[in-house]
């Protein structure tokens, strides 16, 4: 290996920095026996413990989790069901129309996404509360489902659900056997995808939250805007090592389905 | 089955096919894909549907799957009309050109998919994917996913699947067309061997000729949309009833002319001033008087340095070109009104005795039996 150059030394130092350091002092200050922020005051875990009592944040933790599993679930249903139509159907009248209003909520602004929703909701009287966020957030991340789906579907080899209908398939036999397992990876990625999104969202969530539900991501927000108290830092904490969890999992999976795959092309060989 | 008549239910008057095309018409918006086919094909056999690409073969075979719609006309197979009836009410299986085997099952599971779809008792669906994994040899490999084996492998698996559930007919779409050309050979008579073993009747759709000739028992040669013909494969290259496909199975040399003679078999044909007149045989429907075109393959024109007086049938010319194949010769031999005519001999003898070389004033010649004229 070649010796790196001070340069390459001196820029990856100072971007890795620039990424890191806020989130490193924030970890560091989550364990902060003081109650000020910004000045430490010895080791402890006690901000975890009060953020465990703290049923406000638990409640809007529980909430944000609900939203994000059943609003996923539900736009990668309607995504996968999008994305069939627009590969299978082939052209039809207002083909380009439809892929393009599926996929105008990518650019749309969410703060006209939210407040749109939130002047329907309105009108059709419609409670503010975790349904209308699990709708929103489920209108929102569909089309992302779709583009993950479909760009999967375009390359699936029709002939294999020919083949299921050959060998005494019914259609939704063919989909259910055949076609689903097939995509999985694709649709899970969506799913996921959506879920991210939704655990994420602030702005959507806050144009369609009302006083009975409130997320994670509008819960730190407001009580931030009271001052930062060690126990947010806490909370952020634990996000972030979930976050490094599912990150390392994901890349030791794949690596290791790389690895599987050059195996399996060895023996086909023989 | 009577062995010492041969298979030829086609020619039998009261046999009753198993598949009836009757005037059947596929038209893609203004596109016609198939053009009023009429067609039987009888139990047991291997029928080879051959054409260049378009020429509607394909379209054809995926119709008798359920997977294509009819415009007009009527298919029935084993008498009953086809019309509505989608693939996984038909008794037909097809192996697709792609295999499509299902890449996250094993090869077992993928063999016994349509048989846990159909009424066979749940006991007896191992007992099949054996005996499948047993015809086509590939025991071993029972727990393996398709992407762990090779193109033949995978042309097996997939043949094995399509036949698994005992269809009434096979439907093969280019079975051969992803092998190598060594593996292809071999695999065609595997393929006769498993449909003589297990009679069912199989269709075989493939744009290349030899593997139609050596696997049918009969072939129907497609352009556009049309059946030109539908013959067995000698009968086919025999006795081709047009210069297309004369010209599409094989070589031939073609000389173009006028019709001076037809007669029952025997047809003269007049190709150039001065020249006495071609024989050959009468191809169907020939009428003297109207234009036409001598057919002829290769090897059955003869080379010769001197005049043949024996035979009617000699023209003269000028070798332009010999190509060595090894087995044997081609000779180009280019005759004074232009046209060049291609005369194969085997070599029986080595190279360096042979008499004819570049240049030379040669006769080439053949029986009266040999060509046959075709209305053109």
């Amino acid at each position: 290996m070649r010796k790196p150059s001070w340069f390459n030394v001196v820029s990856l130092t100072l971007g890795f920095a620039f990424l890191y350091i806020p989130i490193v002092i924030l970890v560091i200050f989550s364990f902060n026996e003081s109650k000020l922020v910004s000045v430490w005051g010895g080791f402890s875990t006690k901000w975890y413990g009060e953020l465990m009592q703290n049923e406000a944040f638990l409640d809007a933790a529980w909430v944000t989790l609900k939203v994000g599993v059943i609003s996923s679930t539900i736009a990668t249903v309607l995504g996968t069901m999008a994305a069939f139509v627009l590969v299978r159907a082939g052209r039809f009248r207002g083909r380009t129309l439809f892929s393009g209003m599926i996929y105008a909520p990518l650019v749309m602004p969410e703060v006209i996404t939210g407040l749109s929703l939130l002047l329907l909701f309105i009108a059709v009287g419609m409670d503010r509360g975790v349904t209308t966020i699990v709708l929103a957030h489920a209108t929102f991340s569909m089309c992302y489902v779709s583009v993950v789906v479909s760009s999967r579907m375009a390359t699936f080899d029709e002939s294999l659900e020919e083949a299921a209908l050959d060998l005494g398939c019914t259609p939704w036999d063919a989909f259910k056997s055949v076609t689903l397992p097939i995509i999985a990876p694709a649709v899970a990625s969506g799913w996921l995808l959506a879920f991210t999104l939704s655990l994420d969202d602030l702005v959507i969530a806050s144009f369609t939250a009302g006083p009975s539900a409130t997320t994670l991501p509008i819960k730190i927000y407001s009580s931030v805007r009271l001052g930062v108290s060690p126990e947010i830092n806490a909370l952020s904490t634990l996000i972030i090592g979930l976050v490094t969890i599912g990150v390392l999992v994901a890349s030791v999976t794949s690596k290791r389905a790389i690895q599987k795959q050059k195996r399996d092309e060895l023996l086909a060989e023989h | 089955m009577n062995t010492d008549a041969p298979f030829a239910p086609w020619e039998d008057e009261s046999a009753t096919p198993l598949i009836a095309f009757s005037n059947v018409t596929k038209q893609y918006g203004t596109f016609t894909a198939i053009d009023e086919v009429d067609l039987k094909i009888y139990p047991k056999e291997f029928f080879a549907l051959l054409g260049p690409s378009g020429c509607g073969k394909t379209t054809l075979m995926r119709m008798l799957g359920g997977f294509e719609t009819v415009t007009e006309g009527r298919i029935t197979i084993d008498g009953v009309d086809m019309d509505g009836i989608p693939p996984n009410k038909r008794a037909v299986n097809m192996m697709f050109q792609s295999y499509a085997l299902f890449p996250h099952l094993t090869v077992a599971q993928n063999l016994a998919f349509g048989l846990k779809r159909s009424d066979m008792p749940k006991s007896e669906i191992d007992g099949r994917v054996e005996e499948m994994l047993r015809l086509v040899q590939l025991k071993k490999f029972a727990s393996r996913k398709p992407h762990q084996m090779s193109g033949g492998q995978r042309q097996r698996v997939a043949l094995a699947r399509a036949l698994a559930k005992a269809p009434k007919l096979l439907l093969l779409d280019e079975p051969l067309g992803a092998l190598d050309k060594k593996l292809r050979q071999e695999t065609q008579f595997e393929l006769m061997d498993i449909q003589e073993k297990t009679g069912t009747t199989f269709v075989i759709v493939t744009h290349d000729q030899e593997e139609a000739m050596t696997v049918a028992s009969r072939i129907a040669v497609m352009d556009h949309g049309k059946l030109k013909q539908i013959d067995t494969p000698d009968r086919i290259y025999e006795a081709p009833n047009s210069v297309y496909v004369a010209d599409f199975i094989g070589d031939v040399n073609i000389i173009e002319g006028q019709v001076t003679k037809a007669e029952g078999d025997a047809a003269e044909l007049s190709w150039g001033e001065g020249k006495p007149a071609i024989r050959g045989m009468a191809g169907a429907g020939l009428r003297a008087a109207t234009s036409g075109a001598f057919v002829v393959r290769p090897e059955k024109v003869a080379i010769f340095s001197e005049e043949p007086m024996d035979r009617h049938n000699r023209l003269n010319g000028t070798v332009e070109d010999i190509a060595y194949l090894g087995n044997m010769s081609t000779y180009y031999v280019r005759l004074e009104n232009g046209a060049l005519i291609k005369s194969q001999v085997a070599n029986n003898r080595r190279i360096a005795r042979r008499a004819i070389t570049w240049g030379d004033r040669v006769w080439l010649s053949w029986t009266d039996t040999a060509g046959i004229v075709l209305a053109s």
